[in-house]
């Protein structure tokens, strides 16, 4: 490992914006395009969105954030100790919500997929859930 | 966010800035609602060109803006997308039901 660092912080949607910028911080060491950015501090914040809304229900919980850097790698991981996913395969789906009363689109997986490298989740119900999300920088 | 409504089209122009998560969408929400509501709007037009970051909160708001107008008998419209809020965007889908435009004034010609 080249270097890691890790976060923790309550599952406050306040925290959302903070997460994103102190992340996309720790991947800068790998000189990554605007675009390698954005898509970054995109994916992160629909892991950490859903942690607080789906994983915590807006109540009060730790969110963790991993990251690992390894040669021009980022691994990013976001785990919550809330009530987990059911059926991981339905969550996963492009369009599946369990909340569509709060607007949500039922797209955060579906963005993590699209501008990340690889995304695995491990969950188990009333465990939390894992989000791990890994990036490769093409030098420029 | 400013807004500000165009009589000759009945549009609530909606130019969004900074960042548009889950923890402003809830405010945003509700002031564009109450605007659309007290001008008796019809159609939306989002601004995105100062906008420096969406996720699918943001899809989200603009799906149930959709909503809002579409039983105004209106029509939703999206204006100065960047590459990168272009990319988020057309994954989602909705491109389908709101409508595309380079500027404000492209977008107003299209009501
Ligand atoms: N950390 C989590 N804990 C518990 N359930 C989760 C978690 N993350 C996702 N889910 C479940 O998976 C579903 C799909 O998540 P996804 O992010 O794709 O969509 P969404 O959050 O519902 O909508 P969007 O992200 O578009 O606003 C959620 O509706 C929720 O039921
Ligand atoms: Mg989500």
């Amino acid at each position: 490992m080249d270097n890691s660092m890790k976060l923790e912080f309550l599952s406050k949607s306040s925290n959302e914006g903070f997460a994103r910028v102190a992340v996309a911080a720790f991947a800068s060491q790998l000189d990554p395009t605007l675009e390698d950015l954005s898509d970054i501090k995109t994916a992160l914040s629909e892991a950490v969105t859903n942690a607080i809304i789906h994983g915590y229900e807006n109540t009060k919980g730790i969110v963790t954030i991993s990251c690992q850097i390894n040669n021009d790698t980022l691994t990013v991981t976001v785990s919550d100790s809330g009530r987990g996913i059911e059926n991981l395969e339905q969550a996963m789906e492009p369009l599946y919500t369990s909340h569509p009363e709060m607007e949500r689109s039922g797209m955060g997986f579906t963005v993590m997929e699209t501008f990340m490298d690889s995304v695995s989740v491990r969950s188990a119900p009333g465990e939390g859930t894992d989000v791990t999300m890994s990036k490769t920088i093409k030098g420029r | 966010m400013e807004m500000r409504y165009e009589t000759a089209k009945r549009a609530l122009v909606v130019s969004l800035s900074h960042d548009l998560d889950h923890h402003g969408a809830a405010s945003l929400r509700e002031k564009i609602d109450y605007e659309f509501r007290r001008r008796r709007a019809r159609n939306i037009i989002f601004d995105l060109s100062a906008l420096k970051f969406m996720d699918s909160s943001g899809i989200g708001l603009i799906m149930g803006r959709y909503r809002l107008s579409v039983a105004a008998g209106g029509k939703v419209f999206l204006s100065g997308v960047s590459p990168q809020l272009d990319r988020l965007i057309s994954i989602s889908g909705i491109y389908k039901i709101v409508g595309w435009a380079k500027s404000i004034s492209e977008a107003l010609q299209c009501l």
